[in-house]
């Protein structure tokens, strides 16, 4: 037998499903930590981008259930609008399956590959079917299947199927079971914190192995599905315009016009004219020669960039705002949306926030939160465009210290949203270097950087200024103690020269002859009600003013006062003691209050 | 006055300053100092008196700086161990008054500079001089040889001393506290005050003060406060005409605008310092061509201290600014014992009688 007739006994078709099998990597299920993660991110994107269609507030419940020694149970179910009983087996059990994959609208999900690879991948090391509950409407009945992918054919095997009873009036559940280990579960943690960041309308709730996290809504607001726009010309690739004008029945130039975005009459007249191609010809009788020429004089008219604000769904600056204040504690934190872009003829838009200080860490690199359409990146952060342009902007210039990114208590959040994001592979962990889009990210970031320096400049004076008066009002008592020494008269009261340094609320103690004083003073122009801790070896016994409460540990005892002071004047209290100790005023803000404590010197 | 009427003066003055910033806390404002700003920008020229003082120009401290509250707060230490020091009757130097500060914890003084500006600032305010605190310099005083004699009330009784007969090669040295000294009798025309040892040893061993009865003083480089002083109290209470002889550079002009004018940093003691009368004798720039002195190359910053001096109001006079001027195109400086090149005899023989004479001094 001739080795050609050898080969042809092997070729064959390959399924898409027998392709993945071999190159799960390629999907993100590279291994068991990380496919449990892929597995969470596809159904939740896929909740999120239901519910957004549905234009209802996403309710989101996420469950991982251990139920044998390394056999995990995932289950997502939403409160989205439910899908068809007919189409539940394709959606769930046939790869290559969706909605989106034709449209040209900013999406999470887009290919429809994503949740019926963790389909395939449960029926790959456990061999348990998966179990999909959907109801549309709270009069229609829910029904429960259990599906499985024919890998050969690519299409669903249909295990079971009835209608059961559900208590969600309408939505979907997905359950899939496979061996896999939480060894990342500190990741599926950020994972579900950053997706509730970048979607602040969403509730998520999730019981990871019977640990319970909640991720609260920030915003009621429900957010407009972003409408599907015609593809515009400059983005454009030879297949899909042979595509769309081979299933076109009209004359080229109308074809033109409908058939893509910004494009006029006067913009198809420029692109047949320069082509050489008569309007009155129909589309569907171009040869590819034609077609190739046609596809260049496309490229060459001027044509005003895609309608973005229809097709791109921005987070929006407050809303960035809202939702980093609810999951991170920080003392600055702002946001910039840019205007849209395009790159390729595909409209984008870029978002980035900056935050700093509060709980961040202090110590080593700043955090980088990536998004590509409102789905957090979560693996290559190296790989990214996204880190390569945060590690350019010279962040040194906004007083921060910098080894690629930023060193220090820094969170930055950058967002890509975009009708096709630029992914470097399928498992869309990293943005492929773009540089409009790089162009973008560094400018959002430096206008945000100086708007940090300008916080952290002023922080540092006030800061100065603090400490300045904190030295000038424990120097101020000596010089009264030795003026009054020379002249040999009473020590004068400096409380007012305090007040005027300061115009701040001032507590102070001070142990003279074996009597203890604290006071606080009032400098301010509103009333101040305090709470005043002493931690020190007195007891406090025989105090003008007796503590509210008083708490021994050890040899020492805790002591507090309740005090509420008028504007411009003070309250005092003494008692017998050694003094010593730390005072702590609270119930003030931190900068309008001192606490000098003569004791220590 | 008494030295208890001046003890007693010294206390209130010094007292009243704290009474000011006593005041200020009662009054709840926050404690401040003004002090006339001492620099030569500030000096003017007092008719009455001849000699430059301080102008107009006064910077007031608040206590509202660290930096400020602090100085105060070293003022205040100073003030409180001046009054016990004056009550007490004792007296210390200005570096034993550096080293008793490293018991006033924050209010310690972090150099020996601190201090003397501290105590200079008390001088001004209470227009008195440090003596009257009783706090003594540590700079030496020079000497005088000529033929005066004096008594010096000294802490161990009063001396009698002829500064001829009674001294040695060295000559008198005159004490920090000039006050000390009453003139008895003299036989001298005119004083003359030299910049260095070399010179002061070349008229003695030549028997100038003999030849020409007059009283020779070392003023030891820049003079101290003390023999500023004496040679102030020579020129009043005896009537002799005083001259200054020194290098001819810039920076030896300044010994003699110190002598006749007052210095920059002491402007406030200027009217018990200064001899308003006395005259530059020489090195003049125009000496060094005139007769062909060995000279060396000024360097920059000679030409420097040459051009602030055209700014200093104490030089801004005619004879000044021409020799000033003739310096910097000549480029050139001599030292006084230059004129040892023309013989040892040359400045007692020739060069200082003709000076003298020209200035109707001789």
């Amino acid at each position: 037998m001739a080795l050609a007739e050898k080969l042809a006994a092997q070729q064959r078709s390959i399924s898409v499903a027998e392709f993945f099998e071999k190159n799960k990597h390629l999907l993100g299920f590279d291994s068991p930590t990380r496919g449990i993660i892929t597995t969470i991110k596809e159904a939740v994107d896929n909740s999120l981008d239901a519910c957004e269609e549905a234009e209802v507030l996403p309710d989101i419940f996420v469950s991982i259930v251990r139920t044998d020694r390394d056999v995990l149970r995932i289950a997502v179910e939403d409160n989205g609008p439910g899908i068809l009983a007919e189409k539940v087996p394709f959606v769930f059990g046939k790869l290559l399956y969706g909605s989106r994959f034709h449209q040209i609208r900013q999406s999470r999900g887009q290919q429809g590959i994503g949740i019926s690879a963790a389909v395939l991948y449960a029926q790959l090391t456990t061999g348990i079917p998966a179990k999909v509950i959907s109801r549309t409407d709270a009069r229609a009945a829910a029904h429960l299947f259990e599906l499985m992918i024919r890998t050969e054919k690519n299409e669903p095997e249909i295990l079971r199927h009835e209608e059961v009873e559900w208590d969600r009036t309408h939505g979907t559940r997905i359950e899939i079971e496979f061996t896999g280990t939480l060894a990342a579960k500190k990741r599926l943690i950020d994972y579900l914190r950053y997706t509730a960041v970048v979607n602040p309308h969403a509730r998520i709730q999730a019981d990871i192995d019977g640990e319970f996290h909640s991720f609260d809504r920030a915003s009621e607001e429900v957010i407009t599905p972003p409408e599907a726009i015609a593809p515009h010309p400059h983005g454009i690739e030879f297949g899909t315009l042979k595509r769309m004008a081979s299933a076109s029945s009209d004359d080229v130039e109308t074809f033109l016009i409908a058939g893509f975005s910004r494009v006029g009459k006067k913009s198809a007249e420029q692109m047949l004219s320069l082509a050489g191609i008569r309007g009155t010809r129909k589309a569907k009788g171009l040869s590819s020669e034609q077609l190739k020429v046609l596809l260049d004089a496309m490229q060459t008219v001027n044509v005003p960039p895609p309608p973005a604000s229809l097709c791109l769904s921005p987070i929006g600056e407050e809303m960035i705002v809202q939702g980093l204040e609810k999951e991170f504690s920080m003392d600055f934190v702002r946001a910039r949306t840019r205007k849209a872009q395009v790159f390729s003829g595909h409209p984008f838009i870029v978002e980035t926030a900056l935050g700093y200080g509060g709980k961040l860490d202090a110590e080593g690199q700043g955090q980088l939160l990536r998004f590509a359409n409102r789905v957090p990146l979560l693996y290559q952060q190296g790989a990214c465009a996204i880190t390569s342009a945060a590690s350019e902007v010279n962040w040194k210039a906004y007083n921060l210290s910098q080894q690629g990114l930023p060193m220090g208590p820094v969170l930055i959040l950058v967002h890509v949203a975009s009708t096709n994001v630029p992914f470097t592979s399928e498992s869309k962990d990293a943005v492929a270097a773009i540089p409009e889009i790089e162009r973008e990210i560094v400018l959002a970031l430096q206008d945000l950087g100086r708007e940090l320096k300008a916080f952290i400049n002023k922080r540092e004076r006030s800061k100065l200024a603090e400490n300045r008066a904190r030295a000038i009002c424990s120097i101020i008592p000596d010089i009264a103690g030795k003026v009054a020494e020379i002249v040999e008269k009473p020590v004068p009261d400096i409380a007012p020269i305090e007040g005027q340094i300061m115009r701040k609320i001032i507590a102070r103690k001070v142990t003279r002859e074996g009597t203890v004083e604290l006071s606080v003073h009032n400098y301010t122009r509103s009333p101040a009600e305090v709470m005043l801790y002493l931690i020190s070896g007195d007891d406090a016994s025989g105090a003008d003013q007796p503590p509210d409460f008083t708490d021994a540990f050890g040899d020492e005892f805790n002591k507090v006062w309740k005090v509420r002071i008028e504007p411009e004047s003070h309250w005092r209290v003494h008692y017998p003691g050694r003094g010593g100790g730390s005072l702590d005023m609270r119930g003030v803000e931190e900068k309008m209050k001192v606490v000098v404590d003569l004791d220590v010197q | 006055m008494s030295s208890k009427d001046v003890d007693a003066l010294a206390r209130r003055q010094l007292v009243g300053i704290a009474e000011t910033w006593y005041d200020q806390f009662t009054e709840g404002r926050i404690p401040s100092l003004t002090l006339p700003t001492r620099t030569k920008q500030n000096i003017e020229y007092d008719e009455t008196s001849e000699v430059w003082k301080y102008g107009e120009r006064g910077t007031t401290r608040t206590a509202n700086s660290e930096k400020s509250a602090l100085h105060i707060l070293k003022m205040a230490y100073v003030i409180g161990f001046l009054k016990q020091q004056l009550q007490e009757s004792r007296s210390s130097t200005l570096r034993e008054m550096y080293y008793i500060s490293e018991g006033w914890k924050r209010a310690k003084f972090s150099a020996q500079d601190e201090s003397n500006m501290l105590v200079e600032d008390l001088e001004i305010i209470t227009e008195l001089s440090r003596e009257a605190f009783h706090l003594r310099p540590e700079e030496d005083g020079a000497s005088v040889y000529g033929p005066l004699r004096l008594k010096e009330t000294t802490k161990r009784g009063v001396r009698d001393i002829h500064c001829q007969q009674d001294v040695g090669e060295a000559g008198y040295p005159i004490p920090n506290n000039v006050e000390n000294i009453e003139f008895v009798e003299h036989d001298a025309k005119f004083i003359i005050a030299m910049e260095t040892g070399g010179m002061y040893a070349r008229l003695m061993e030549n028997g100038f003060d003999e030849e020409h009865d007059a009283v020779l003083v070392h003023l030891k480089g820049q003079p101290a406060r003390s023999t500023r002083r004496m040679l102030r109290r020579m020129n009043q209470d005896l009537g002799l005409p005083v001259v200054v002889f020194t290098d001819g550079d810039p920076w030896s002009y300044r010994i003699y605008a110190s002598v006749a004018y007052g210095s920059i940093k002491a402007a406030h003691m200027s009217e018990i310092l200064a001899t308003p009368t006395a005259q530059f004798i020489g090195v003049q720039p125009s000496d060094i061509s005139d007769y062909n002195l060995p000279s060396d190359k000024l360097t920059e910053g000679d030409v420097a201290a040459l051009k602030s001096e055209l700014t200093d109001p104490r030089f801004d006079t005619e004879y000044w600014r021409r020799q000033i001027k003739l310096q910097l195109e000549m480029g050139l400086k001599s030292e006084q014992q230059a004129f040892a090149s023309r013989g040892l005899d040359f400045v007692t023989k020739e060069y200082l009688p003709a000076r003298l004479g020209e200035m109707g001094i001789l």
